[in-house]
């Protein structure tokens, strides 16, 4: 199976540097802008706005399924789940039916925000700042810094295109973790665990995360 | 000291300098290791035996009872001893922060220790990262290693300590044998060593919702903390992946049309 994890000779590229450098090296790392139809502005635009209602979910002080429905109707307005749903199928996505893909991409959805949301405690009172974004191939790089206080300030890369029809974005990269990789490892574990077939793991997401 | 420990030091620390100058002269001129990519993992029956016993014995130490309990994963007194212990471990990170000929955060890793020492009496408090912006820098022997050249080798999963590869385990090993604590007398090493293990327990504790869910959530929990951990240990040790021509586009991913 292809690895969406993005590999990987590179430049060596010290992230210590980066944050001492801060804004002046982040400008000089950003690649000339080249003829999109979504440009750097909006992409910043749709993050900026993502991050503000993520950062007010997490100051509403819900906990749990309320803060977690919180999270898919963030998702669900940001996001591409359509996309980010085939790619976690993999090449099973070829086979399922038009009717199977919308089950499988409405019972994950719930299963991303569940999931998702549990993991976000460590990110309560960290406060998202949209650092600069950056052409690659057809999309853009958008990356903000999540400050938590009295820790070392980690970084979240947002990638988002608008070849959805609508600027969304598609995945996430936290800390070097590639959300889309991770994906598709656990989705072809659970189809595994299932021996391809897709009902059943349909079913597997509605409970599981 | 007493003389005999000052003796004892006195060969130890030789030994370990020379060790470690053996070690630095062979890969001198060698610049930081390229970035390990894919999963490079030929034991991964054993790997998955262990990862195993470690799910258990995580379960049996750790597991919270409900995943929604919303009260905070550590209290008070935990985070006190989790501050007093990762203030123990910071004179390690600038001996191998100077190791790695990066003097920047050695001084930061300095400033930290001798404020929250003082101020955050003993450790207890975290002035130094609340009121002067001084977060911990964190790094360790494998990170060293990797400045040096060494490349990560296989994925290892270790007993207890949980997800690795042959270089920082390599490096967990020697970060035993070079920690500065080292010089202290038995018993106020014994105690230092048990504030260390206590702040080991405590961000477990901190991150339990994230560990839960990857442990004992995941279809597939080995493959999840394997990827997990060499994604994130690239990035702490390379940088952001910048190989842009090779980045993931899933609409244009044949796979999926």
């Amino acid at each position: 199976m292809p690895q969406p994890m993005i590999p990987m000779t590179t430049l060596r590229y010290n992230r210590r540097f980066i944050l001492g450098a801060g804004v002046a090296g982040l400008a000089g790392a950003l690649v000339p802008g080249q003829a999109f139809a979504l440009n750097d502005s909006q992409a910043r635009a749709l993050i900026e706005r993502a991050v503000t209602d993520t950062n007010a979910a997490i100051r509403s002080g819900k906990t749990g399924p309320a803060l977690y429905a919180m999270f898919e109707r963030i998702f669900s307005k940001y996001a591409d789940v359509n996309v980010i749903a085939r790619s976690a199928l993999g090449v099973a996505a070829r086979q399922a039916s038009a009717a199977q893909m919308a089950a499988f991409t409405k019972a994950y959805q719930g299963y991303l925000s569940r999931k998702y949301g549990k993991r976000f405690r460590e990110f309560i009172g960290a406060q998202f700042e949209v650092k600069g974004a950056r052409a690659i191939k057809t999309f853009y790089e958008v990356k903000t810094t999540a400050i938590l206080k009295g820790q070392a300030p980690f970084e979240v890369l947002w990638q988002v295109s608008d070849r959805s029809g609508q600027d969304k974005f598609f995945n996430l990269i936290v800390e070097g973790v590639n959300m889309l990789a991770s994906e598709r490892a656990e989705i072809g574990a659970m189809l595994d665990r299932r021996r391809g077939n897709i009902d059943a793991v349909i079913q597997d997401l509605k409970t599981a995360g | 000291m007493t003389g005999t420990t000052t003796q004892r030091l006195g060969i130890r620390t030789l030994g370990i300098a020379t060790l470690i100058l053996s070690m630095a002269a062979g890969l001198a001129g060698c610049g930081p290791a390229p970035r390990g990519s894919g999963i490079n993992d030929p034991y991964e029956a054993s790997n998955r035996q262990t990862h195993a016993f470690n799910k258990k014995a995580d379960s049996v130490l750790f597991r919270a009872p409900s995943s929604d309990d919303t009260r905070p994963p550590v209290g008070p007194v935990g985070h006190a001893i989790g501050n007093v212990g990762n203030n123990l471990g910071l004179p390690s990170m600038v001996l191998n922060s100077l190791l790695q000929g990066r003097p920047e955060p050695a001084i930061k890793n300095t400033f930290r220790f001798i404020i929250n020492s003082t101020l955050g009496l003993g450790g207890i408090f975290d002035p130094a990262g609340t009121r002067f912006s001084l977060p911990e820098s964190t790094t360790d022997f494998g990170e060293t290693l990797h400045v040096w050249g060494v490349g990560e080798g296989t994925y290892l999963e270790l007993p207890i300590f949980g997800p690795s590869t042959e270089r920082d385990a390599l490096g967990k090993v020697v970060d035993l044998v070079i920690d500065p604590l080292n010089a202290l007398d038995p018993d106020p090493r014994l105690v230092a060593k048990a504030f260390r293990l206590g702040a080991r327990v405590e961000t477990r504790k901190k991150y339990s919702a994230t560990v839960d869910s990857v442990l004992h959530d995941s279809a597939d929990s080995y493959a999840q903390s394997r990827l997990l951990y060499l994604q994130n240990r690239r990035f702490e040790l390379n940088g952001e992946e910048r190989n842009d021509a090779a980045a993931y586009d899933p609409y244009d991913d044949p796979a999926l049309q």
